[in-house]
């Protein structure tokens, strides 16, 4: 049959072109699965002969580097729990309580959240933490980060609260719990998934960043893994890929793993725009 | 009509106080700082950096200067480029390669599907300086794949941060970002009845068709917030710093590096805070518009 035929034709051609652009998206990261295990990496593509963990070896004794993927673990976990807590207890109470003008708030947050970004409020942010003597602290990064992050967070956790009926709190009260009692052993259990997916959000957007620890850390020893992957250059400045490659791998980790896990849980998808 | 609240004001105040005095303290406080920073000649060092001189409108004045304005380096500069670069990488780029790759992947087999989103998605959720770095590695011209593929298809390699840095960043922030599109796309799709489409296949319609006819009109309000949310986005953004540093000679030098440089190489925080409240001013139109439309949106659905 002729349409069959047209139709048959369409669909290989469909195919032919997602699977071009699939490795169009590849490219430039193909580099990446090979040259952490093959010992003379260079800048091109190669196949790595022998297959070598060598590389992960000498960043595993480098303690700078380790240092500083330690350092990032200390400005994520931190930002997250600030994130974590401040916006569930805020979006807890935006969705049930009868505080005046909270329907506006969040607009608001958002509003000013998405206003003063990275590239505007560089200048106040630095000057604000200057100010409050914690340049040069891993406190400073964290708690940026989780004012930055916040209104999100909490833009998303309200979405998911107000999808939660409220008979089951209002059922545990009837019942004799306290408000808090509540909150803690009804709604939280409840609210668990939403909280899991904000905090992975922010972890991954804390750790993956570069420009807040770059403009307020000074001292080697606070640098996380984004701004130190810098000190794989040689003095020359030109870089030493082997290492390199293998401290990305080690880097890019925990974001892929992070990744799976919510795809698995959850299914990817969006969380009112998951990524800032 | 009072509805019963499970929190009382009061602890609903208890509970909202640690985010109000993070938001506070590091969204809003900036927001008035910078624009009171930018009527100062704040620097880093020296007199001025413990007891700035208020300069009234001089830094703005500098910025807007007509004789220089679109000098290499200046603001003029910085801010054609970043609208070209909005335009190309996120308009252009990112919203029609995400919408292209959305469409294709609702007509192509699961497993194909898969593997399209995955190296989409992975180019979005890597770390931006390893993200950068593998670019780096890419695009080298003695032994970049790139390079690598343009000899073996017999064509000239090029050296291309130095010879075209701005298409590179134009490229490379469409590769990057057009994950978000895509997947925005993609939920936009699912949410059109299947039966629509299949009313159009018995008709004999062809994929084309189909878009333009059924999906496009059907997906209106996703696609006007996909353009202003990459819009906001592209516009602030900061990761071709890590592959170009602005260079070479400013050719890359969007307005985030810019007022990098003015305020953290050259330590002028007045002018880089004048740099700023430009910057806001232009996200504050776009963050309205898109609230706007987000209101109207669940205005609709209530």
């Amino acid at each position: 049959m002729q349409i069959s035929r047209a139709v048959y034709v369409q669909r290989l051609g469909f195919s032919a072109v997602a699977a071009l652009l699939g490795a169009i998206f590849a490219l430039p990261l193909v580099w990446f699965a090979f040259a952490p295990f093959n010992a003379r990496a260079e800048l091109g593509l190669a196949i790595p002969k022998p297959f070598t963990l060598a590389n992960f070896a000498t960043v595993f004794q480098n303690s700078f580097a380790m240092q500083a993927l330690f350092n990032s673990l200390v400005q994520a976990l931190g930002g997250v729990v600030f994130v974590g807590t401040a916006a569930t207890l805020a979006a807890y109470a935006l969705s049930r309580s009868s505080v005046p003008g909270k329907g506006a708030v969040t607009y608001i947050l958002l509003l000013f959240s998405s206003v003063v970004s990275g590239s505007a409020a560089m200048v106040p942010i630095f000057l604000i933490i200057s100010a409050a003597g914690l340049i040069d602290t891993h406190l400073a990064v964290i708690l940026v980060f989780a004012g930055g992050l916040l209104p999100t967070a909490m833009f998303i956790l309200r979405d998911f609260i107000d999808a939660i009926p409220r008979s089951y709190e209002e059922s545990a009260m009837v019942a004799g719990a306290s408000p808090l009692q509540a909150f803690f052993d009804v709604a939280l259990p409840v609210i668990r998934p939403g909280i899991v997916v904000v905090v992975v959000w922010a972890f991954v957007n804390i750790w993956g960043s570069f420009l807040i620890p770059f403009i307020l850390l000074r001292s080697d020893n606070l640098m996380p893994a984004s701004v130190a992957i810098y000190s794989f250059y040689s003095e020359a400045g030109t870089p030493i890929v082997t290492l390199l490659a293998a401290y990305s791998l080690l880097y890019s980790l925990p974001v892929i793993v992070l990744y799976l896990f919510v795809n698995w849980k959850f299914g990817f998808r969006f969380f009112g725009g998951i990524k800032s | 009509m009072k509805k019963f609240s499970l929190l009382s004001t009061r602890a609903g105040a208890v509970f909202l106080a640690p985010a109000a005095a993070l938001v506070g303290i590091f969204v809003i406080i900036p927001f008035f700082w910078v624009i009171f920073v930018s009527f100062t000649n704040q620097t880093l060092l020296g007199r001025t950096a413990l007891e700035p001189d208020f300069v009234g409108l001089q830094n703005y004045v500098a910025l807007f200067n007509p004789a220089t304005f679109f000098t290499r380096g200046q603001f003029g500069f910085s801010l054609v480029l970043t609208i070209q670069f909005v335009l190309l990488s996120a308009l252009v780029g990112q919203a029609l390669l995400g919408l292209v790759l959305a469409w294709l992947s609702q007509a192509v087999s699961p497993s194909l599907k898969t593997f399209l989103q995955t190296t989409v998605i992975a180019a979005w959720i890597l770390p931006e300086v390893v993200i950068g770095f593998a670019w780096f590695a890419f695009l080298d011209y003695d032994n970049g794949t790139l390079n690598m593929i343009m000899r073996s298809l017999g064509l000239p390699p090029g050296d291309w941060l130095l010879q075209q840095p701005f298409r590179v960043i134009v490229f490379f922030n469409t590769w990057r970002g057009a994950a978000f599109s895509m997947m925005l796309f993609n939920s936009a799709f699912q949410s059109i009845p299947p039966s629509y489409f299949q009313a159009a296949d018995v008709a004999g319609a062809s994929s084309w068709q189909k878009l333009r006819d059924i999906a496009l009109p059907l997906i209106r309000g996703h696609i006007v917030t996909d353009l202003i949310l990459i819009t906001m986005w592209t516009f602030n953004v900061f990761t071709p710093f890590l592959l170009t540093n602005g260079g070479p000679s400013y050719r890359t030098e969007i307005l985030s590096i810019y007022t990098y440089r003015i305020a953290f190489k050259d330590f002028e925080f007045g002018k880089g805070a004048a740099v700023g409240v430009v910057i806001m001013l232009i996200n504050l139109v776009f963050a309205l518009a898109y609230l706007r439309i987000a209101r109207i949106k669940t205005a609709e659905a209530e």
